[in-house]
């Protein structure tokens, strides 16, 4: 068969958003298996910026298993690529736990997006995803995030956090929060939301002195920080958020 | 040192300044006093610069500046502290980020130096002393989870360490019990009070102008000033009311 007949099209729930037409010769079988031990602790961060290496198509589909009491976290931002996309598929053991911080900025014609599956495969497995998109231009941000508990998966604590800022007019983001729970001893929480800047700051700010460019960017730091704060490394977090910044700073 | 003449402003079409004149020159706290609707908050908002009104008529000048062609950032940067009715939340910036940007900003428009870490939070919990407010409180986020009267000081923290040479207070008095009353206003006698300063000052309660004594009092009334007097115009608003006032105007 062509390759061309295999890739997917936008029919399918999980690349509803996606920049589908870029996929042509990506590698879409090529999963990183990643498989953490019991007890242990894994972290992982994901910076996709604007670097001579940096492809028009940066396509990153991980495959986790986390083993009993074990911990995964990930931390992202996607800032480049004309098209960008973090798959995660996560399976979790007993009293495992899996972070998900991730950031999504873009502008033009760019589609930048986190796309999650996660799996609460045994009982007492927590889970927490915070997602913050922000976007202009003719940017898209997605953020599609699927939580599956299985029938004996109870005291499963999932919580799942969206919420996407647009700067200008023609900008886009689109959330697809989905659960399937099948134990009905869980909690699950799942929110998500859009806005803009609030105005109401922006002047705020500045009748205290700040420019409407760092009154910018002092609130898209405050909307992006929920993202990355539970990542306890100063240095990791200042350096990603500063790569998130100074792309709208440049852009705008 | 500011001269407002024949302000005429509006929002959304309709008129709310209407040919107001107004002169406080520098030493001077002059107190806007007026009905519900009559343009107070409007006044300074317009001062301030806030995007949606518009000034249709007339001319503000500060300190031989024309304040109407800056940009509010740039009349901040000018000398000009817009102390709000309701202070503004911002979740995710704390107080002391927020300030140190704020007055580094400033300064860097003036062409001086910017503070250091060290020399802002210094600064910061000497003004936070002053108004009597936790210096733990700078830490949190601007005004989140902040009362009604924390909010109002915070405000008086935030205009010590800006040092502004104008101030226009919008019912800095509201919402505050009487100590912290007192505590607001003596904060802006001692960060206001100086011959190189002005305040103009817009209140309700004549309780505010026995702290912050007046050098004039003028009655705000849709949307111009019909009357001016001494203080002696607040103790007679507070015992006989708008109307019966503004009648013999």
């Amino acid at each position: 068969m062509p390759e061309a007949a295999e890739l997917p099209t936008r029919r399918e729930e999980a690349w509803r958003y996606s920049a589908v037409e870029r996929l042509q010769g990506e590698a879409l079988d090529d999963w990183r298996v990643i498989d953490i031990a019991a007890g242990e602790t894994f972290r992982e961060t994901l910076l996709i910026a604007d670097a001579a290496d940096t492809k028009p198509t940066e396509l990153h589909r991980w495959r986790v298993s986390v083993g009993e009491g074990a911990r995964c976290e990930i931390f992202a931002v996607l800032s480049s690529a004309e098209f960008a996309r973090l798959e995660i598929e996560v399976t979790l053991g007993k009293r495992a736990h899996f972070e998900l911080g991730g950031i999504t900025v873009g502008g033009r014609e760019t589609v930048r997006e986190i796309v999650t599956r996660t799996i609460h495969a045994e009982p007492e497995g927590t889970s927490n995803q915070t997602v913050r998109a922000v976007h202009w231009g003719h940017g898209t941000g997605n953020f599609l995030g699927n939580i599956d508990v299985v029938r004996h998966a109870q005291k499963t604590d999932a919580a799942q956090d969206f919420k996407g800022l647009l700067l200008e007019k023609g900008a886009s983001v689109n959330a697809v929060p989905q659960l399937e729970i099948f134990a009905d001893d869980v909690k699950c929480a799942h929110g998500a939301s859009v806005g803009q800047l609030d105005e109401t700051a922006r002047f705020y700010m500045a009748a205290r002195g700040l420019s409407p460019d760092l009154a910018r960017r002092l609130l898209v730091q405050a909307f992006l920080g929920d993202a990355l704060v539970s990542l306890d490394d100063d240095e990791t977090r200042e350096s990603m958020m500063g790569i998130a910044l100074d792309k709208v700073d440049r852009a705008l | 040192m500011l001269k407002i003449d024949n302000l005429h402003a509006q929002i959304d079409g309709k008129t709310i300044l209407n040919g107001l004149t107004l002169e406080v020159p520098a030493g001077e706290v002059h107190a806007i006093m007026g009905p519900n609707g009559a343009g107070k908050s409007t006044l300074s908002y317009v001062l301030g610069g806030r995007p949606g009104y518009e000034v249709t008529q007339g001319s503000v000048e500060f300190n031989g500046q024309d304040l109407l062609d800056l940009e509010p950032h740039e009349r901040a940067a000018a000398g000009l502290f817009l102390g709000f009715q309701y202070p503004v939340e911002i979740p995710g910036v704390s107080n002391l980020q927020f300030l140190r940007e704020a007055l580094n900003s400033q300064r860097k428009a003036r062409g001086e130096e910017p503070l250091t870490g060290g020399e802002f939070l210094k600064l910061a919990k000497d003004k936070a002393g002053l108004l009597k407010l936790d210096p733990e409180m700078l830490k949190r986020h601007v005004n989140v989870g902040f009362s009604g009267g924390e909010k109002k000081r915070a405000e008086m923290v935030q205009m010590g360490i800006l040092d502004p040479k104008f101030a226009v207070l919008d019912e800095t008095d509201s919402g505050l019990d009487i100590d912290a009353l007192r505590v607001v206003g003596e904060g802006i006698n001692a960060i206001m009070r100086a011959p190189d300063k002005g305040v103009l000052l817009i209140t309700h309660y004549q309780r505010l102008l026995e702290v912050v004594k007046p050098d004039k009092v003028s009655i705000l009334s849709q949307g111009r000033i019909v009357r001016t007097g001494g203080p002696e115009l607040a103790i007679e608003l507070e015992s006989e009311g708008y109307d019966a006032v503004m009648a013999d105007a």
